[in-house]
């Protein structure tokens, strides 16, 4: 098997437009990856075919709803070494911290616990325990992030005390593209008995995740970021710890049996899936899976360490352009400034060029204190992209330096 | 199709890379936070009256060229203008830039070569969050004026 970018490209019928009357360059799957069609197939074909709702009727159609929805959580459970009932779907990662934050915190954490977290957090994994840490009387501690965008283990050494409760962490940086250590982390953690989530939004379309190999307590990632469709995410959580958690949402599906004196909950993951599910968006997700099982790892992870490096090289062309996030160990994602523009401005130029990326703070405001600036521009690539998409970028660059000189 | 040479116009870029009335007023009579919670663009507007004349309006804070720029014509025409002169500017504005009523450009002054911005749907917020702060200033609102 070996990998194959432009046969991967037709697959993508978004990739064959032309916005401004320009090749169409994106460079934003950080933001939100493009669907092959083989998902978009997936999601009409059970509309088409399969629709009825989930674990409810006893008819054919239901029967072959469920088989569709419990065979997506199947694959999904195969694909990062779970077993399925350790998969609860989510509408996506920040469902699943928030899901944790509010079942497993709220039962673990108490006035002067601490919670550990990093500064390369995305919103969504900080949020959540905050409000935690605001209900419980808790407090957030964050392991400070070096000059390149990295972490390290001796800080985490230095900072798991007695009173943490949990260590938070993003395996990959979503602004930066850092890639974290986080086998190493939740050895740690482990060694003083803390558990470890892991965020796994940016980590699950670049890298092959094993959750048992990682030993994550808690693994959260979103599907839209992985090829599959928005709406839909995935919370992976050890069996003993989710079956020792209360529930969260209540209503439908998340009961054994209900009556006014009490209620039975169900079993997992069903006891964390309250109300009819995104049942269309697991088959799309589990596409997605079947999709990338399909590809060439080894191959898709030598493609995107080229296209990092070779951009990495090409924007030293622009002048006063400073790359944000230098870690030897990175995601196909640079963030990067220009001196005298500002992001929007770069972002508006170079979509006028063809070239969508990102320019703000990315979700990841402590972060952009830590660095002193407001916004960065991030180009982030997905196994989709070529060096001339990268060639196109350097392009734009060039130009936004003619208008901004 | 929009051309980008009617967004960034000479005299927004000029505006853009040197904003005039750049600066913390000590004195202020009244002064707002503008905040764009989606770009993390933030401005502080101070406005000084002097009864129901505007006699000084400056601005601090970070953004793109467009919200800079936008902020800096709008403290250059601002000044000397009564409340209600003031109130109707922004009401002007607001037209020709939210709604794209490029008929609201004649009365505008300077302000006018933001025009071309309402073909940029996601700039509109960077050209309007100026405008918010100050009105939010003047009325005596204490949180962050956002343009969501």
């Amino acid at each position: 098997m070996s990998f194959d970018v432009e046969a991967v490209r037709r697959q993508f019928p978004v990739l064959a437009q032309r916005p401004h009357g320009k090749r169409l360059a994106f460079l934003d799957s950080g933001a939100t990856a493009q669907k092959p069609q083989a998902v978009i197939d997936a999601v009409t074909r059970f509309y088409d075919r399969d629709n009825s709702n989930v674990h409810r009727g006893v008819y054919d159609l239901a029967e072959r709803a469920t088989a569709a929805f419990e065979g997506a959580r199947g694959k999904i459970a195969r694909w990062i070494g779970a077993e399925p009932r350790e998969v609860i779907f989510t509408r996506g990662t920040t469902e699943g911290v928030n899901l944790v934050a509010q079942s497993w915190g709220r039962a673990h954490v108490g006035p002067g616990d601490e919670i550990l977290l990093t500064g390369m957090e995305h919103h969504s994994n900080i949020v959540p325990w905050q409000l935690l840490a605001a209900e419980k009387g808790a407090r957030l501690v964050v392991v400070p992030v070096d000059d390149r965008g990295e972490v390290h283990l001796a800080d985490f050494e230095r900072l798991i005390g007695p009173r943490t409760r949990i260590v938070a962490v993003t395996q990959v940086s979503n602004a930066l593209g850092t890639v974290n250590p986080v086998k190493e982390i939740a050895r740690l953690a482990h060694a003083r008995g803390v558990p470890v989530l892991v965020d796994g939004a940016q980590a699950v379309p670049h890298v092959r995740v094993d959750v048992r190999d990682l030993d994550a307590d808690f693994y959260v990632f979103s599907g839209h970021k992985m090829f599959g469709p928005t709406g839909i995410g995935v919370l992976y959580g050890k069996a003993k710890l989710l079956e020792a958690m209360p529930p969260w949402q209540g209503g439908g599906d998340m009961i054994l049996s209900v009556s006014f004196s009490g209620t039975k909950f169900n079993t997992i993951p069903h006891k964390f899936e309250a109300g009819t599910p995104d049942a269309a968006g697991a088959v799309g997700l589990g596409a997605a899976v079947d999709w990338l099982e399909g590809l060439d790892r080894a191959g898709i992870e030598a493609h995107e360490r080229d296209l990092l490096a070779y951009a990495t090289e090409r924007l030293q062309e622009i002048p006063g352009l400073r790359i944000i996030g230098t870690a030897p160990h990175k995601a196909a994602v640079i963030s990067f400034v220009m001196e005298g523009v500002h992001p929007h401005d770069v972002g508006t130029i170079l979509d006028h060029e063809g070239v969508a990326v990102r320019a703000g703070h990315h979700c990841a405001q402590p972060l952009m204190d830590r660095f002193g600036v407001p916004a960065t521009v991030r180009a982030s690539m997905a196994l989709y992209n070529t060096r001339e998409d990268v060639d196109q970028l350097v392009q734009g660059l060039k130009r936004v330096r003619e208008m901004f000189p | 199709m929009s051309d980008l040479s009617d967004l960034y116009q000479e005299v927004i870029l000029d505006h853009g890379r040197s904003p005039r009335n750049f600066r913390i007023m000590t004195d202020p009579t009244a002064s707002a936070e503008g905040l764009n919670p989606l770009c993390g663009d933030r401005y502080q507007v101070f406005v000084k009256m002097d009864g129901d004349r505007v006699a000084d309006v400056s601005f601090q804070g970070s953004g793109c060229a467009i919200s800079k720029a936008s902020a800096s014509l709008m403290s250059q025409v601002l000044k000397g203008k009564s409340d209600a002169e003031a109130e109707d500017l922004f009401q002007r504005f607001h037209k020709m830039v939210v709604e794209g009523d490029g008929s609201q450009a004649e009365g505008l002054g300077k302000l006018a070569v933001l025009k071309g911005v309402a073909d940029f749907p996601t700039r509109v917020k960077c050209a309007s969050l100026a405008w918010h702060a100050l009105h939010a200033a003047l009325r005596g609102e204490t949180q962050p004026a956002t343009t969501e």
